[in-house]
């Protein structure tokens, strides 16, 4: 199967891996459909991940792929891209967004996060849905148990924290996880894991950090 | 006509979908509207069982839509309503025999010719499901007061945010109201608070849903039971009607007394 200026395709240990080049999505779905079409036996039951560039990708657009795919006995599993649009809408469709899971962080290189911008997510997570983001990330709305924030800086949860949620993923120390209600299904803070004791009363806004290599729960205060 | 499609999924299996949509269908029906109940789960078929028609199938969903039958030949007709249809599952196939589109398609047939086609999804967030879905205007999701019914409820509504369906609305099966004051059970309020959407009906724990899924007569053919009296509810609710919810206290003899001695 030749490569063309589209599409380019590699073979991975668990499925293939298809590039596609730049041009408007229309162009690029049909051209793909195409492709395949003609090596409709080959693709057959196939892992496929899709390399999209820049491409901004749409909930619609990658949700009627991946059943068009699916009707061709395909499944779509990764989606990987550089803008923000299609990382979320992977993410919001269950699929991955990168081929490996990321390494394990390091502790001998913390960097503390500059000031850079946050993320803002405005809605609860729910089960089932990843936050990764290069920086620190504010959540207005609750995090529920198996959603999972993960999070280079730190993490403030406006809401109710009941999933996941990892700070300071590459190793910063500093990183801080607040919330109004702080009850994880588990807490990571750098290299450090804890688990929420059962909380007894009402719940009130509190802080976790490091201190001296342990991860501890405060009242969060201004 | 113009039909309302109405998906009753969950994510977890054995929370009572099957039930749900065998008892909100008769219940429809017998307020005179036309039904259509769609069985989603290919290859492990059972609404059929269900609704006790299971020996008049001829055609199926996936001949339908792959033109062996037309789509009217798929519909079975209740003897006892005649109102009231199902269009079966294939049991030889597997999901991979209808598409998203596929569903689409067939649900733009019916939307002329009924009132309501309520469609029983499979369990599990995979192809099934997304073929129940996709002609979805609405989802109703049935959950159990317990931990692990309600997290996968909570990823099937993270899902359907996700393919930007409207806010579904939620039902909540097999409550038991004394496990409940007792704090064995999750309460409403509970589930209410991880999953924030519409509660759309409670239907208490009732022995009489077995014994009527065995017999193959859904609850609300006849009687005088709890749990039909709230399938009921939903239906009219469905319809537009404002319902109160069911009182569902569990109330010991004397609390009962009291309570009359009041009024």
């Amino acid at each position: 199967m030749p490569d063309t200026p589209l599409i380019q395709m590699k073979g991975l240990r668990d499925g293939l891996l298809v590039t596609l080049g730049q041009a408007a999505w229309p162009v690029l779905e049909s051209a793909l459909m195409t492709y395949i079409e003609k090596n409709e036996a080959f693709f057959k039951g196939a892992r496929l991940a899709l390399e999209v560039g820049n491409q901004p990708l749409k909930v619609m657009e990658l949700s009627t792929l991946r059943d068009t795919l699916s009707e061709r006995g395909i499944t779509l599993w990764a989606v990987i891209g550089d803008s923000p649009l299609t990382q979320n809408t992977a993410q919001m469709l269950g699929l991955a967004t990168r081929l490996h899971k990321p390494a394990p962080p390091v502790e001998t290189q913390p960097a503390h996060q500059p000031e850079t911008a946050a993320l803002w997510v405005h809605k609860t997570l729910r089960s089932g849905v990843r936050v990764e983001h290069n920086g620190n990330v504010v959540i207005l709305g609750d995090v529920n148990p198996g959603a999972e924030v993960i999070a280079s800086g730190s993490v403030i949860v406006w809401g109710r924290l009941r999933g996941v949620v990892h700070a300071g993923a590459e190793g910063d120390q500093h990183a801080l996880v607040c919330a109004l209600d702080l009850a994880p299904t588990q807490l990571r803070i750098a290299g450090q894991i804890a688990l929420s004791p059962r909380r007894e009363g009402d719940p009130h806004p509190e802080t976790a950090r490091l201190r001296d290599g342990q991860l501890q729960a405060e009242p969060w205060k201004p | 006509m113009s039909a309302k499609i109405i998906t009753i999924s969950s994510g977890k299996g054995g929370v009572g979908k099957t039930t749900t949509v065998a008892n909100l269908a008769v219940a429809l029906a017998s307020e005179g509207k036309k039904v259509v109940c769609i069985d989603g789960d290919i290859g492990l078929r059972n609404l059929d069982v269900v609704m006790g028609l299971e020996n008049r199938i001829v055609y199926d969903l996936v001949d339908a839509v792959e033109g062996r039958c037309k789509l009217r030949q798929a519909m079975i007709r209740d003897k006892r309503l005649p109102e009231l249809f199902l269009i079966p599952a294939a049991q030889t196939r597997d999901k991979n025999a209808v598409s998203p589109s596929d569903m689409v398609r067939l649900c733009d047939e019916l939307r002329s010719e009924v009132d309501w086609v309520l469609i029983d999804s499979p369990a599990g967030i995979e192809r099934g499901f997304r073929n129940a879905i996709a002609p979805a205007d609405q989802v109703l999701i049935v959950t159990n007061p317990e931990m692990s019914a309600v997290r996968d409820a909570d990823r099937v509504v993270g899902l359907l945010e996700a393919e930007q369906k409207p806010s579904p609305s939620l039902i909540i099966n097999r409550l038991n109201p004394g496990l409940v004051k007792r704090g064995d059970m999750l309460a409403v309020e509970d589930i209410y608070d991880l999953l924030r959407i519409n509660v759309l009906g409670i239907v208490p724990e009732d022995e009489s849903v077995i014994v009527a899924s065995n017999r193959g007569m859904p609850l609300t053919l006849e009687g005088k039971s709890r749990a039909g009296q709230a399938f009921r509810n939903i239906a009219r609710r469905l319809n537009g009607e404002e319902i109160p919810f069911l009182e569902l206290d569990a109330q010991t003899f004397w609390e009962r007394l009291t309570r009359l001695g009041r009024k």
